[in-house]
Formats: C-alpha cells, sequence, structure tokens
C-alpha cells in the first residue's frame, strides 16, 4: 500500500516536472526575441535590451529555467507585463473563480451521469434505457460552448432567471457568486454526464457479464441487490478514471466558457495574455491548470485501492 | 464459438456487411458521415451563394425560400457558410487522427512488444501529454505561432497521440501472452514482424473504432479552438467563428447560432454513432451481449 | 417422491435447440452423476433448476423441485429457492468470487438475505460454515479478500457460499475441472462429507467419468441435448449397455498402440537441461525492500534422447510450464544452461536461435487460442518456414503445407480455411500440422489434450503416437492427466515446487511411485476401472450383510 501510493504520486512529481520542462521550452525556446515580441516591431533596440536584461533573457536557459520553476515552488510566479502585478496575484484572483467553477460542473456531472447510467443498465434494453441513452448520444455530440449559447438564450434572455454573463464575485456573497456560475457549470457539465452516464452503463454491463455476478444470483439475491451490492463498486473502477479525465476537459472548458458567460477567470485571463503575448502569465496559467489536472488524477490513483482491494497488496 | 461461417475472405466480408446494415447505428451514423462528407465535397465546386461576397443589404436577414438558414452580419448566406465550413472541421479532424495514428500507434506497439523501463519511459511520457487537454497545447501553440487551421491540427493531434498509444498498447499488451504469438515466436519471428502480423490486424478494430471516436472529438475541439480565434481565421469559414459572430447576436438572430450548432452537433453525432456500430459489428462479443 | 424431478425439458436458446426431451431425478441425500462431452446440454440442464439462464431462452415441460413447478415460479419464489433449497457450485473458482468483497461478507451475504440474521449473528454462521469447508480461522480470517487464496481455497468459499444454508440439494457445474488432481480428490472429499452430513442431495456434472463413477450413485449421460443413458453408476458403467456409454469408458482409458520406445542409447542426447534456474522478482514490499525473488524452476537438470516421448508431471504452479517455456526459448533462464543437439540456447539472440528453433516446435493446450484469428489455415501451418535456412518458393512451400496437413489427417483443401471453421479436435490437429512441418527433433506439448472430449483426446494421442513413430520426433508432454502420461510416454519426470523429484520408466513410476509428490499424484488420480471395482465390492459388501 505505502510502495502504491508513494510510486503514485513519484509519477504524479515526474509528470509535473516533465510538463514543466514543455512548458518552458514550448514558450521560452520559440522563435523569435520575446522582448521584440511584446514590445512589437517598430521597439527601439535600446528599450527591447532593457527588457532583455529584466526578463532575464540574457542568462542561460538552464538557469532561466531552473530560476523560474524555482520561483513557482515558493509560490513567485514572476510579474505580469501588462498587468503588472505579480503572476501569482492574478491566479489566485481569477481562479477562485475558475476552480469552484470546473469543481462544481465535475460534481454536477457525476451526480447527473452516474445514476442515469445505473438506471439504464438496470434497465438494459428496455424502452427507457433506449430513451436515456438516444438523450445521452445526443448529449455527447453538443459542444458545451454552443450549449452555452442556448441556455444563455432560453435562461437569461427569455425567461431572465439568471444574468447572462459576468460575475458579481464572492465579496456580494456566496449565493450570489454560485448564481452567477450555476448557468456556466451546467453548460459544461451536461455534455460531460452524458459521457459518464454511456460509461457506468457500459461498465455495468460489463461487470453483470462476469461469472461473480451469477455466483452473486445463485445465493438467491434479486437483480437489483446484485446489481446495486455487487456491480456497482467493481463498475466504478472505469468510471473513475473517467471522471479524473473529466476534470482535464472541465479545466480546459472554463476557458471556452468563461468567455461565454464573460466570467472573470482564469480562462478569459489566459486567453487575454495570448492576445497581449503576455507569456509569463501564459506560462504561470498552464501550470497551474497542468498540476491540478496531475493533482485530481493523483487523487483518483489513489483513490482505486478503496474500492478494489487487490491493489491494496500489490506493486 | 464464432456465428460467422464462410469459405473465403469474400464471404467474411459479405457477413460483415450484412451484420452492419443490420445495426441501426451503423446505418444511422454512416449516412450522415457520408451526407457531411458529400456537402464537403459539393461545396468545392456550389454553393447556393458565393461566401467571399459580401451584399450589405442582405445583411442579417433571417431564413427564407432565399436564404433558407438566413445571412449573417456581414449579408453571407449560413449554408452557404456551414457547407464551406464543413471542410475546415473535416480536415482539421482528419488530419489529427491521422497525426494520433500515425504517432500514438507505434508508440504503443513499441511500449507493448518491450515492456519494461522502455514502456515506463512512454507511458510517462503519455502522461505528461495527456494532462495538456487540446486547448492548452492549442493556446501554447497560438501564443507562439499565433491562430491558424494548421495550429489547431497540431494541437489536436498532439492531443490524439497518447490516446492511440494508449489503446494501441493496451490491445497489444492482452495479445503478447496469447498462445498464437508465443507460437510465432518459437517459429522464431521477431518483435517487430510479431507487431506487423500479428499484433497489428488484430488491434485495427480497436483502433478505427477509436479513430471514430477521437474524429468526432476532434469536430467539437476544432469548433472550440475556431470559436475562440484559435482557430481557422476570417474569411475563412468555420462553424466555431460562426457561433463566436452570433453570440452577441443571439436577441436579434438566434437562427445565426441555431444552424452552426446543429451542423456541429449532426456531424458528431453522426460519428459517434457510426463508431458505435463500428464497435457493435466488430467485436461479435459485444454483440451477444447488447 | 424425489427432490428433483425433471421430465420432458426441451429448451432453445434464441432458437437454437438446446436439450431435447430431458428426464432426469434426484431423490433426497442421492448424488447423480451427470456426464457428457461438451455441447451436451449438461450445464443448461443445471441452469435450467436454478432459473439462471441466459437472456432468449425458451424452457417446455416439467421441473419440480421439492413440490414447486420450477418452470412456472415466479423470479421471487426463485429467490427465495436459491442459495437456500438449492446452492450452485461453478466450474472457475477464480472469477466466481467478487473481488471486492471479503470472503466473510460473501458467505454471510446469503444467509442475512435468507434468515434475516443480523450481521454477528451471520457473520458466526459464516464463520462456521468455512470452518466446515477446511478454511480454519487462523490462516483464513472473514476479512480475507478472494485474491489472498488460491484457486483450491476459493472453491471452498464457493462451496461454502452454496452450502451455508444446508440447501436440499447442490448443483455442481464441473466443480473440479479448473483444479489439478490433488485439489480435485480433496474438493470431491469435501462435497461427499457436506453431502453425507446435511443429506444433501447433489447433482454433480462433470466431463470425467471417472469422477463420476467414483462420486455419483446414479448416473444420467447426455450427449446432444438428449439423456443416453440413465442408471445406477456401478451396473451402467461396467455393463456399458448403450454403445454411447460404451464409447465414452473406451474413450477415456484409450491407449494408443505404440511400439516400445527404446531408443539406442549410445548417440549424444538432444536435450539436455543442466542446472536450470528461473526467479521471479519478488513483490515490491516498500520503495527501497522487494520480497525473496519466487523461484519457480530450482536447479533442474535431465535429458532427452531422441525419438523419445517424456512426460513431465507435476501439479498446478510446480513450475512444469516455465521450465517448457525456458527449453523452448520463450522465456529466459535466471541461471544453467539448455543445449539442443549440443548448442546451448542461454542468452543467444533470435537470430543465432533459428538453427535450434528450426528443431523444436510447440503444441498448447487450447485449440482456440493458439491460431491468430485472422489469417488462413495456410498461414497459420506455413509460420514456422519462416525458420528454414532457403525460403521455398511459393508452390514448394503449398505443397510442404499440404503435406503437413495430410500427414495430420487434414485435407490439403482446408488451408483455404479460417481456424473458426474447424472444430476442437481439427484445430489441434492444425496445431500440429504446424509443429511438425519443419521437422523438428523435439516437440513440447504443453496439456496439448486437456482441453478436448475423452473420444477426440484419443484420437489426437492416436495421432502423436503415429507420429513419433513415423517422423522419429522426440516428445516433451507437459500434464496433470496421469492417463495421458500412460497412454503415450517412456519416462515420466515427476515435478514438485520447482524441482524434479522422480524420474523413470512410466510404468514404473505410475505403478510404484517412490516420492511423495508422485505417491500424492497417482492417488489422487481419477481412474475409471478402480472407481467401478471399489462401488462394485462396496454394494457387494452391502449385499453381503
Amino acid at each position: 500500500m505505502t510502495a502504491y501510493i508513494l510510486k503514485r504520486v513519484a509519477i504524479g512529481i515526474v509528470t509535473l516536472v516533465f510538463a514543466s520542462i514543455v512548458i518552458f521550452a514550448v514558450l521560452e525556446v520559440m522563435p523569435g526575441d520575446p522582448a521584440r515580441l511584446m514590445l512589437g516591431i517598430n521597439a527601439s533596440a535600446d528599450s527591447v535590451e532593457t527588457l532583455r536584461r529584466q526578463m532575464g533573457l540574457d542568462q542561460p536557459l538552464i538557469v532561466r529555467y531552473l530560476h523560474w520553476a524555482g520561483g513557482m515552488l515558493t509560490g513567485d510566479f514572476g510579474k505580469s507585463f501588462t498587468y503588472s502585478s505579480p503572476v501569482r496575484d492574478l491566479i489566485i484572483e481569477r481562479g477562485v473563480v475558475s476552480l469552484p467553477l470546473a469543481l462544481i460542473a465535475l460534481f454536477l456531472s457525476a451526480v447527473i451521469g452516474i445514476p442515469i447510467g445505473v438506471f439504464s443498465a438496470s434497465r438494459r434494453g428496455k424502452a427507457a434505457d433506449t430513451a436515456v441513452m438516444g438523450v445521452a448520444q445526443l448529449g455527447v455530440a453538443i459542444p458545451n460552448f454552443w450549449f452555452a449559447l442556448l441556455l444563455i438564450y432560453v435562461f437569461a434572455v427569455w425567461l431572465r432567471l439568471v444574468p447572462a454573463g459576468g460575475f458579481p464575485g464572492w465579496s456580494t456573497g456566496i449565493w450570489a457568486g454560485l448564481k452567477g456560475l450555476i448557468l456556466p457549470a451546467v453548460a459544461l457539465a451536461l455534455p460531460q454526464a452524458a459521457i459518464l452516464a454511456r460509461v457506468t452503463r457500459s461498465a455495468l454491463l460489463e461487470v453483470l457479464g462476469e461469472d461473480y455476478i451469477r455466483t452473486a444470483r445463485a445465493k438467491g439475491l434479486p437483480r437489483r441487490r446484485v446489481l446495486l451490492h455487487h456491480a456497482l463498486r467493481n463498475g466504478m473502477i472505469p468510471v473513475m478514471t473517467i471522471l479524473g479525465l473529466q476534470f482535464a476537459f472541465l479545466l480546459a472548458g472554463t476557458i471556452i466558457i468563461e468567455n461565454v458567460f464573460y466570467l472573470p477567470g482564469l480562462g478569459r485571463l489566459v486567453y487575454q495574455a495570448i492576445t497581449q503575448r503576455d507569456l509569463i502569465v501564459v506560462e504561470g496559467i498552464i501550470m497551474v491548470l497542468v498540476a491540478s489536472v496531475v493533482f485530481i488524477n493523483l487523487l483518483v490513483d489513489l483513490s482505486y485501492p478503496l474500492v478494489d482491494p487487490r491493489l491494496r497488496h500489490a506493486r | 464459438m464464432s456465428d460467422m461461417a464462410s469459405n473465403d475472405t469474400q464471404a467474411r466480408f459479405r457477413d460483415f456487411v450484412r451484420a452492419a446494415l443490420a445495426n441501426r447505428s451503423f446505418v444511422t451514423g454512416l449516412a450522415i458521415a457520408l451526407a457531411i462528407a458529400l456537402m464537403a465535397l459539393v461545396s468545392f465546386v456550389w454553393t447556393p451563394y458565393d461566401v467571399a461576397h459580401l451584399v450589405v443589404s442582405d445583411r442579417m436577414k433571417t431564413p427564407s425560400g432565399m436564404h433558407w438558414f438566413g445571412t449573417d452580419n456581414f449579408g453571407r448566406d449560413i449554408l452557404s457558410m456551414i457547407m464551406v465550413g464543413s471542410r475546415n472541421s473535416i480536415a482539421v479532424a482528419l488530419v489529427a487522427v491521422g497525426i494520433g495514428m500515425g504517432i500514438g500507434v507505434p508508440l504503443g506497439c513499441w511500449a507493448a512488444a518491450h515492456g519494461g523501463w522502455l514502456d515506463e519511459a512512454i507511458m510517462r511520457l503519455n502522461d505528461v501529454v495527456f494532462a495538456f487537454p487540446a486547448l492548452m497545447s492549442a493556446i501554447m501553440i497560438t501564443a507562439i505561432f499565433g491562430p491558424g487551421a494548421v495550429n489547431a491540427i497540431i494541437a489536436i493531434g498532439i492531443f490524439n497521440i497518447p490516446v492511440f498509444a494508449r489503446v494501441a498498447r493496451a490491445g497489444a499488451l492482452a495479445l503478447w501472452p496469447r498462445e498464437f504469438i508465443l507460437a510465432a515466436r518459437a517459429s522464431g519471428k521477431g518483435t517487430t514482424l510479431i507487431t506487423v502480423e500479428h499484433i497489428f490486424p488484430n488491434i485495427a478494430n480497436l483502433l478505427l473504432v477509436q479513430g471514430t471516436i477521437q474524429f468526432a472529438l476532434g469536430v467539437l475541439a476544432e469548433a472550440g479552438l475556431s470559436y475562440l480565434g484559435l482557430g481557422a481565421q476570417p474569411p475563412m469559414p468555420s462553424w466555431g467563428r460562426m457561433l463566436f459572430d452570433a453570440q452577441t447576436r443571439m436577441m436579434v438572430a438566434p437562427y445565426m447560432a441555431i444552424f452552426p450548432g446543429l451542423a456541429i452537433v449532426i456531424t458528431v453525432l453522426g460519428l459517434n454513432l457510426l463508431g458505435d456500430g463500428l464497435s457493435d459489428v466488430l467485436d461479435p462479443k459485444l454483440r451477444r451481449r447488447r | 417422491m424425489s427432490l428433483l424431478e425433471i421430465e420432458k425439458l426441451s429448451l432453445d436458446i434464441g432458437g437454437v435447440p438446446i436439450l431435447r426431451g430431458v428426464d432426469l431425478s434426484i431423490g433426497a441425500g442421492e448424488i447423480m452423476g451427470l456426464v457428457g462431452e461438451s455441447g451436451s446440454g449438461k450445464s443448461m440442464t443445471a441452469l435450467t433448476v436454478m432459473q439462471l439462464l441466459p437472456v432468449g431462452a425458451r424452457a417446455s415441460g416439467r421441473v419440480t423441485f421439492d413440490g414447486i413447478d420450477i418452470l412456472s415460479a415466479p423470479e421471487q419464489a426463485m429467490c427465495r429457492l436459491r442459495g437456500d433449497d438449492i446452492g450452485m457450485v461453478f466450474q472457475e473458482p477464480m472469477t466466481a468470487l467478487n473481488p471486492v468483497k471479503t470472503i466473510g461478507e460473501q458467505v454471510a451475504e446469503g444467509i442475512r438475505w435468507h434468515t434475516g440474521a443480523n450481521r454477528a449473528d451471520a457473520e458466526a454462521r459464516a464463520r462456521t460454515m468455512l470452518d466446515r469447508v477446511g478454511l480454519p480461522e487462523a490462516k483464513f480470517p472473514l476479512s480475507r479478500y478472494p485474491h489472498e487464496l488460491s484457486g483450491g481455497q476459493r472453491q471452498r468459499v464457493v462451496i461454502a457460499i452454496a452450502c451455508a444454508l444446508k440447501p436440499k440439494l447442490l448443483v455442481a457445474d464441473e466443480p473440479t475441472t479448473a483444479l489439478d488432481v490433488v485439489l480435485q480428490k480433496q474438493i470431491l472429499e469435501l462435497l461427499r462429507g457436506l453431502v453425507d452430513e446435511d443429506r444433501m442431495g447433489l447433482l454433480l456434472i462433470s466431463h470425467d467419468l471417472a469422477v463420476v463413477a467414483d462420486m455419483s450413485d446414479r448416473v444420467t449421460v447426455m450427449r446432444h441435448g438428449e439423456v443416453m443413458e440413465e442408471g445406477e453408476t456401478a451396473r451402467t458403467l461396467s455393463e456399458q449397455m448403450h454403445p454411447y456409454t460404451r464409447q465414452l469408458a473406451q474413450a477415456s482409458m484409450h491407449v494408443p498402440a505404440r511400439r516400445g520406445g527404446d531408443i539406442p542409447g549410445h548417440s549424444a542426447p538432444l536435450l539436455e537441461v543442466s542446472s536450470i534456474i528461473k526467479d521471479y522478482p519478488g513483490r515490491r514490499a516498500s520503495l527501497l525492500r522487494r520480497q525473496e525473488p519466487f523461484r519457480a524452476v530450482d536447479e533442474v537438470s535431465f535429458s532427452v534422447e531422441s525419438g523419445q516421448s517424456v512426460a513431465l508431471v507435476g501439479r498446478s504452479g510446480c513450475g512444469k510450464s516455465t521450465l517448457a517455456r525456458m527449453i523452448l526459448a520463450l522465456d529466459r533462464p535466471t541461471g544453467g544452461d539448455i543445449r539442443l543437439l549440443g548448442q546451448s540456447l542461454a542468452g543467444k539472440s533470435e537470430a543465432a536461435l533459428r538453427p535450434s528453433r528450426r528443431n523444436m516446435q510447440v503444441v498448447f493446450q487450447d485449440p482456440y487460442g493458439s491460431f491468430d484469428p485472422r489469417h488462413k489455415v495456410e498461414k497459420l501451418v506455413g509460420e514456422p518456414l519462416h525458420l528454414l535456412e532457403k525460403q521455398p518458393g511459393a508452390k514448394e512451400r503449398r505443397e510442404m503445407i499440404a503435406a503437413a496437413l495430410a500427414e495430420v489427417g487434414l485435407s490439403p483443401s482446408d488451408m483455404e480455411k479460417y481456424p473458426h471453421e474447424f472444430s476442437g479436435g481439427q484445430r489441434q490437429r492444425i496445431s500440429i500440422a504446424r509443429a511438425v512441418i519443419t521437422r523438428p527433433k523435439l516437440i513440447v506439448a504443453d496439456e496439448p489434450v486437456s482441453a478436448l472430449d475423452v473420444s477426440i483426446r484419443a484420437q489426437i494421442l492416436d495421432l502423436f503416437a503415429d507420429l513419433n513413430q513415423k517422423l522419429g520426433v522426440a516428445y516433451i508432454f507437459i500434464t496433470h492427466d496421469l492417463t495421458v502420461a500412460r497412454a503415450i510416454t517412456d519416462d515420466v519426470m515427476v515435478m514438485h515446487e520447482g524441482r524434479i523429484v522422480e524420474r523413470g520408466r512410466t510404468g514404473d513410476i505410475l505403478d510404484h511411485p517412490q516420492s511423495e509428490a508422485a505417491q500424492a499424484l497417482v492417488a489422487a488420480a481419477p481412474d475409471l476401472n478402480r472407481a467401478i471395482a471399489r462401488r462394485l465390492e462396496m454394494q457387494g459388501r452391502q449385499a453381503g450383510l
């Protein structure tokens, strides 16, 4: 067990180190001079040189990487060129919008998708199963930002139940903040819930074909109890894997959705930083997003042994 | 064992076709996919209106006999835009699948064949790539090279690599301990030859199914990227960009958002149905279970 | 009145007829043996009694259990019967238990469900039951998970689940087929003990006539969904009135005609294995510490002369398959050396191994898994031709393949077919054709007949004997089945915990085993004649009283 945990944690750290090298390499070793790119073609050679020195670009690559990566470990993500404030502050300020959004969406996706999948599996082949899976099939095909537009049209423009966009900030109260996040979260969650419902159903059907299900039935347990007590826990393993992957999609999805709803989150920040070529911000945000993906997947890995006792001893 | 009893490849193929035609998902999916492909092809020679031609007097016309899906804020015919935009979606998604398969499948097969530290290294590398959803790599690439359809292809393609590597590796790992592989090894065949002769043909079905799924995801991802302005650049029509243009005009011209969105949904739905159908038809075990 | 009465039971699944007019009855406390080859419908008969048939199955006729009409009983009533009045034991113990629940939970679950007992009481009863099936608390607490148990131990848990509520009828579908002979004997004794103590009726399904003869009071012989013969065990199997019963009995004791395999011993040995070792790395116990490596093969040395047929017998997990894979150079030994025709195999590259590979081939157990389903027979049988120094031309190649097919009793036209078009026995012939096409000096056969029905098994054994004679090829037969060893080999090597503990002439070892391991194997091996004789003797004694 300890060995398993240590191995997973080690893999997570290695992944992060590699990811940071990739991000650094891609963004820093790109063609052209970042200082010149930032200042534009008409900038004078002098000002470019000053900026280069300011950004530490005159130092060797490895020193720059270590400086950047080491800084992040202590919470120093550098200073934004356009906002002229520390990247860390920007990330915290915007992260309190994006992270709750992604987590609410993940939660919605799980509480909607998994029960529907279980229901569908228990009615396999019946009309209810076919109907629910038909809707899920459609749900998987809907792009979340288009779905978001439809939601805005129906709930904000037409019914006027929620604001069409913007975020009042948490300072106005939790409820007001949640209200601003509810439509974006639903738009993100429903297509993912459809995927989760399909995965849950097929995982359960797979498990229901196993020998031990027959053993359980031979004990005299009715189908429903077998499904809930024997199949569900075994079927959860692939579902957890998908849930972990979905978090990555949801985080990435926030970039689009925040632009649809004009939410001041990391997604909008990174989008703006790109257009303004504020590379240090882009680097920092992508690193944070990648780190959260790695962290969530580590959590998923660590919870496998809770579900599957075979992993408590192995590896 | 198998419900296919035949004497030659032709009969096997005929059985496959019969099973396929009896599968509702497959038939529907194939019909949709073919229709979209046909639409893209037709758009090269004919569209109802010229999409490069801006007619200011025809701005934001609601759907009518003249313009079935209406016109946009530049007076362009939306149906024509959707037709031309399908080229972009198909091309980006298809090439991205090609990149993913072309790099991912050999990597996955290689990892499975050699095992040990090489396998571990390839899979860890996969983890790293996997931590970057397509959108994030697209953002990084765009941050450097600026936006464009090619960058969208690269971003989505990179994202596809670990997906195919994993599918190929899992399929190959399940095959390597099988007795027919041992027999091939006892016949002195090396890992490369065995991979080409035995492993690859036996995982081709899996890859085909995954390919249609990734194709569908690619269409969605491309739409997302071009919506953000990170994909194909105007004046080249793209479905995602059309939705972006529609967004600010939702109140006055909701049809501008409806039709491009439906085009995406139908395309993705068709591809997913095709993938579902294919996996049913190609895997007799699953077919029986349904 | 009988406990279970099956009358004119017919069954079809998706329109395919499976059972036709099956009659069968079991009295309280009686053991009924149900024998038949694969596809005879014996498992489906059992599943009909349990009402656990696959979807799309339609049954007609009458099945009465304890006065209840099973075929028309609602699902709720069946749930009350299953696990309470009727228990069932399945063939595959490795997959029959839920991997995420403890054995205690799994045994107690049925008790709680049927009796409404609280958790503590149900667990106490589960504990008693596990003790009864030979899993004492000290080593097997309720908190054990299935993956911590061996196959034989898991089958004991399955039996505990089935018998926990002292059912009136126990249905056991090939309960020992997946186990080695020593475990088989233990499990059968356990079943017999439970049946006697609780006066259960037992429906014992098996393909093995000897097992059924040993266990059951009466026997029913099935074929193609129909009952061929039914009667008291000893009489039915000794008189063999029905031609099919006779055919089965003869096939199961079949010994191919072979010339005494005395080989001129002066030439150098064909295969020399010296002090070979295989270690598997231990599990990682923590980041820095690994458990001791597991030694699967421990300093094994032996030699095989050309043309000799040697059996390698032992219990499952004794290392015999690992040894075979090292001989075939499919697995690298940790230490020691293997020489084929004087050429060392250890540590050689694939290219350097080619001359040796030409001289040894392999036949596997599973006639279904041995072939790439996407290749035609021509390609499959011709695969080892890859090893030839000079690659034959297309025409020559086809001729060689046709000749190999003819040698194993198949027609050259079979070349154009795919493996799924053949039966299990025919596939094993294709497998042998592939093995002989390069004219090897040695064939290693890993349980080559254990997946086959007895009548097919007899034919394949004949084929092996015939090729041994015709081609002078030597065999290493890996088997846990002593009848196979007796039928086809000159010498026997008994393997136990990674070592060869005994070697000698086949007849000598099987009749007078010296080592403990060999004695256990011989004592546990089911033997039809011995079983019938014992049964007749028992009846004679009862009659004499």
